[in-house]
């Protein structure tokens, strides 16, 4: 029981309490839209990140819109109207785009598998030479060996 | 098998280094425009001096509508006289010259029009409404608005006389 009500407290706490309040107003919403645009004369800042003046007018113009309201893809539609699709931090999710949302996935799960695969290889070696089976040699050390060891016999 | 390994490495690194030759060669400065050939974004503006003029008053002229500011050296600077230039050879033809200063302070802005004898309207975009309608990211930056007030060109950075006229051409 008190357990139950601790969480529910923890849960207000940090979550839903707060996004509950502010998800609607204006002033989040001006918030998390200008975290998505790319502020025009800064180097990979967002313009709620960036402390310059076509920021905050930036940031004042998004306010502006959404009090006379307009919906954020509306904002948002407004400034890739004016500033094309490179104000967006986040490219859309559509077309060629999406090589740059799944590459780093595709890489992740190749080096992932690469990984394992090294891994089972080595444990599979190692189990083989418990039990006393050697793996076959490499032809080129193979041939090697044999050479020397009758140089050696000789 | 052997093959294979020795390929593997260079077949790893070569997408990296054709994709960085890509980056590097193009400039992350240059963004084209989505306004370009779509119709120019009505404003209105106050100059320092002056009665204010908009755009819709300017239909079937042909105009040049120029974003700089005091603080922009050596660029507006530069292409100051080129467009006061152009204004001159122009004005008479019904080209409109249209400056507009952005971020700036008014005091150093009038310092700027009395350094070059700008005589074609400057006025101050106070609120950012007017660059941020044009996807300005910059100054100088200078639009070319047909007399259907369909923006025909974008120029970003210092103008020079033959831009100017050249583009200013193929407007008529």
């Amino acid at each position: 029981m008190r357990r139950t009500v601790f969480s529910l407290v923890m849960m207000a706490v940090l979550g839903v309490w707060p996004t509950g309040l502010l998800a609607g107003s204006v002033e989040e919403q001006t918030h998390l839209l200008a975290a998505e645009l790319r502020c025009p004369v800064c180097q990979n800042l967002s313009v709620g990140d960036s402390p310059s003046e076509m920021a905050n007018q930036m940031r004042d113009m998004i306010r502006e819109k959404l009090k006379n309201g307009e919906s954020p893809d509306q904002v948002r539609a407004y400034f890739v109207s004016r500033y094309g699709e490179w104000i967006l931090l986040a490219p859309k999710r559509q077309g060629f785009n999406w090589v740059a949302w799944l590459l780093p996935f595709c890489a992740i799960l190749a080096g992932a598998g690469a990984i394992g695969w090294v891994v089972r290889r080595g444990a599979a070696r190692g189990r083989a030479r418990q039990k006393g089976e050697l793996p076959p040699l490499d032809p080129r050390y193979a041939g090697r060996l044999e050479a020397e060891l009758k140089e050696w016999g000789r | 098998m052997a093959t294979w390994k020795k390929l593997i490495v260079p077949a790893a690194i070569l997408p990296v280094l054709l994709l960085l030759a890509y980056g590097f060669k193009t400039d992350p400065r240059q963004v084209p425009s989505p306004l370009v050939s779509r119709p120019a974004p009505p404003f209105s503006l106050r100059p320092f001096d002056g009665e204010s003029t908009s755009l819709e008053q300017l239909r079937g002229r042909p105009v040049v509508l120029n974003f700089w500011a005091s603080w922009c050296f050596p660029a507006c600077y530069e292409e100051a006289p080129a467009l006061e230039a152009a204004w001159q050879a122009y004005r008479d033809r019904g080209v409109m010259v249209i400056g507009v200063d952005i971020q700036d302070r008014e005091a150093d802005a009038k310092a700027f029009l009395e350094r070059f004898k700008l005589t074609f309207p400057n006025g101050p975009d106070l609120q950012g409404k007017l660059s941020i309608d044009y996807g300005v990211y910059g100054v100088p930056e200078t639009f070319f608005i047909g007399k259907d007030g369909t923006i025909h060109y974008k120029h970003v950075g210092a103008l020079t006389k033959q831009v100017l006229r050249s583009k200013i051409e193929e407007m008529f």
